[in-house]
C-alpha cells in the first residue's frame, strides 16, 4: 500500500465529482433539507425532533455514501478502468483507501453542514458534544462507502445498482431503532438488528444523545468499518476467470 | 540458458476457457525487444483475449504466458505493460488532463510527462475538456494517451486506431514505429489489414488458434493473393 497512490486515488474521485456539481449538491444538501423537513413536520410533538434528529446525523451519511460509492465504482468496473488500473502499481488497499478518504470527507462536510443547521436554525436541542456525533457520521459515511464498494461486484448495471437500494436500505431503516427502540422489537427482529450496520451507527449516537460516551459502541463501529472494507476489497478481482 | 531469456512475450500453449467455452486454443509465440506485431482476426476470434491473457488480468487456463521472464500478471509487471483497450477505459467526468496526470501519478512519473503524452496523442488543445464531451476518436486518443505514459517497455493496444481519420492513422503508425524502433514490443490489434502491414509481423487468429505467423510478404506468397484483404479472406475462409 502507498499512501501517495492513495491520495492521488481520493483527489481523482474528488476531481470527479467536482465535475459534477448536481451530484455534489444532491449530496450536500438532500439531507439538509430532509432534516429541515423533519424538523418542521414535527413542530406540533415536542421534544420529538430532539430524540430523532441525532440518529439521523448517523443514518443520512450513511445511506448516502452508500449510493454514491455503489454508482461511481460499478462505473469504474464497466467502462474499463478498474481493469486499467490493475495493469498498473496500484494495490486493492490504496483503491479502497482511495475511496474511503475521498467519501469519509464528504461524509464529514455532509454532517458538520447537516448539524450546524439542525442546532441553528431547526432548533435541535444540544446534546452531547457536537464534534462526537460529527464522528459518528464519519464512520457511518465510511461504512457506506464500504458497502457500496461490495455492492458494486453484486450489481451488474447501475439500474440495478439502484434497485439494491432499497433492498440493503429499508429493512434497516425499520430496524435500527429509529422508528421503535431495537429493544422493543420481538426477539428474532431484535438479533437481526443488532448486527446490522446501521444499528452500529444509531447504537453510537444513542449514549451521545444523553450526554454519555461509551467507547465500546463507537469502537463496535470502527470494527464493522474495518470489516465491511476488507469484504468490500475482497469482491475486486484482479484477474477475470 | 535458452533464448527465452531475451524474449518479451513467450507465449507457449496457451489455452484460455470462459464460461465453458474455449475462447483461445493452444496459441505459442515468442517476441523479441523491438518487435511491431499486428494482432488480425476476425470479430470474435480473440484478440482480445489473447491481448488481456498477457496483460495478466484474464485468466490463463492451460500453459503459460511469460513476458519479459515473468508470468503474466505478476506484480513486478505492473506498470511496464501499457495498455489500451478496446473501450477507452478513462474517467469521462475528469478533463483529459486529469485523466493523463492520475495515471501518470500513479506511474511514478513527473508532471512533464502529462504535458508530452498530451502532445504525442495531438491533445493539447484539448487539455482542459471533459473526456464525455469528446468524440469517438478524441476519447480512443486519450486512451492511448494514458498507455504510452512512462514509455514502458511493452505496448498492448486492442484496436487503437478504430474511428480515426487517415491523417491521424498515419501519425499514430509512425508514432508505434518508432516507439519499436526505440526498443519497446508492441503489439497491435486490427481488423484492417491495409494497417496491420505496416508491421514487420503479423500474427493471424481465427476461433482462438493462430492461423499464421510471419511477415505481410509471407502472408501475400501464402495466400497466393495480389493484396491484403484478398489474403485475409483466403486464410479465414480458406481451409473450412
Ligand atoms: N465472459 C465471457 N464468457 C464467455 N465467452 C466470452 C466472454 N467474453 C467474450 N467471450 C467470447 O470470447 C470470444 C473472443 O472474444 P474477444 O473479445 O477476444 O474477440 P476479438 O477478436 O477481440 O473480437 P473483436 O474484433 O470483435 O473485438 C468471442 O467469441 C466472445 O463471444
Ligand atoms: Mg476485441
Amino acid at each position: 500500500m502507498s499512501l501517495r497512490r492513495t491520495l492521488l486515488t481520493t483527489r481523482r474521485i474528488l476531481e470527479q465529482l467536482r465535475h459534477d456539481p448536481r451530484t455534489l449538491a444532491l449530496l450536500l444538501l438532500v439531507p439538509t433539507a430532509l432534516m429541515g423537513l423533519l424538523a418542521w413536520s414535527l413542530t406540533n410533538r415536542p421534544g420529538a425532533f430532539d430524540s430523532v434528529g441525532p440518529k439521523l446525523l448517523g443514518v443520512f451519511p450513511l445511506i448516502v455514501m452508500f449510493l454514491v460509492t455503489s454508482v461511481i465504482t460499478l462505473r469504474e468496473r464497466t467502462v474499463g478502468t478498474l481493469e486499467r488500473l490493475f495493469t498498473l502499481p496500484l494495490t486493492k488497499a490504496d483503491f479502497v483507501a482511495g475511496y474511503a478518504i475521498a467519501f469519509g470527507a464528504l461524509a464529514l462536510v455532509q454532517s458538520v453542514l447537516v448539524s450546524v443547521l439542525s442546532y441553528s436554525w431547526y432548533g435541535l436541542a444540544h446534546q452531547g458534544v457536537p464534534w462526537r456525533i460529527s464522528a459518528v457520521a464519519l464512520c457511518a459515511g465510511l461504512l457506506g462507502t464500504a458497502f457500496g464498494l461490495a455492492l458494486s461486484a453484486v450489481a451488474h448495471t447501475e439500474f440495478q445498482a439502484v434497485q439494491f437500494m432499497p433492498a440493503f436500505i429499508l429493512p434497516q431503516l425499520l430496524l435500527c431503532g429509529l422508528v421503535i427502540p431495537v429493544s422493543q422489537l420481538p426477539s428474532a427482529l431484535r438479533a437481526v438488528a443488532k448486527v446490522l450496520p446501521m444499528t452500529a451507527a444509531v447504537h453510537a449516537i444513542n449514549p451521545l444523545q444523553s450526554n454519555q460516551y461509551y467507547v465500546g459502541q463507537f469502537a463496535i463501529l470502527l470494527a464493522y468499518i474495518f470489516a465491511a472494507l476488507v469484504a468490500g476489497a475482497s469482491t475486486i478481482r484482479r484477474v477475470t476467470k | 540458458m535458452d533464448s527465452s531469456d531475451h524474449s518479451t512475450f513467450d507465449v507457449s500453449n496457451l489455452r484460455v476457457v470462459r464460461s465453458g467455452h474455449e475462447i483461445l486454443k493452444s496459441i505459442s509465440f515468442r517476441a523479441a525487444p523491438g518487435e511491431l506485431i499486428g494482432l488480425l482476426g476476425p470479430s470474435g476470434s480473440g484478440k482480445s483475449t489473447l491481448m488481456r491473457s498477457l496483460l495478466g488480468v484474464q485468466a490463463i487456463t492451460d500453459g503459460s504466458a511469460r513476458i519479459m521472464n515473468c508470468a503474466a500478471g505478476s506484480r513486478s509487471l505492473r506498470g511496464k505493460l501499457g495498455y489500451m483497450a478496446q473501450s477507452a477505459a478513462v474517467y469521462l467526468d475528469l478533463t483529459v488532463e486529469e485523466n493523463i496526470r492520475y495515471f501518470t501519478g500513479v506511474l511514478a512519473q513527473g508532471p512533464s510527462e502529462v504535458a508530452r503524452v498530451m502532445d504525442v496523442v495531438a491533445l493539447t488543445p484539448f487539455a482542459d475538456r471533459l473526456v464525455a464531451s469528446l468524440s469517438g476518436g478524441e476519447r480512443a486518443r486519450v486512451s492511448l494517451g494514458v498507455a504510452l505514459v512512462g514509455s514502458p517497455p511493452v505496448l498492448i493496444l486492442d484496436e487503437p486506431t478504430v474511428g480515426l481519420d487517415p491523417i491521424l492513422r498515419r501519425d499514430l503508425w509512425h508514432t508505434f514505429d518508432d516507439l519499436a524502433k526505440s526498443g519497446a514490443t508492441v503489439i497491435v490489434s486490427s481488423h484492417v489489414m491495409d494497417e496491420a502491414a505496416r508491421c514487420a509481423r503479423l500474427l493471424l487468429l481465427r476461433d482462438g488458434a493462430l492461423l499464421f505467423d510471419g511477415t505481410p510478404a509471407s502472408l501475400l506468397a501464402a495466400s497466393k493473393a495480389s493484396g491484403y484483404d484478398e489474403a485475409f479472406e483466403r486464410l479465414i475462409e480458406g481451409d473450412r
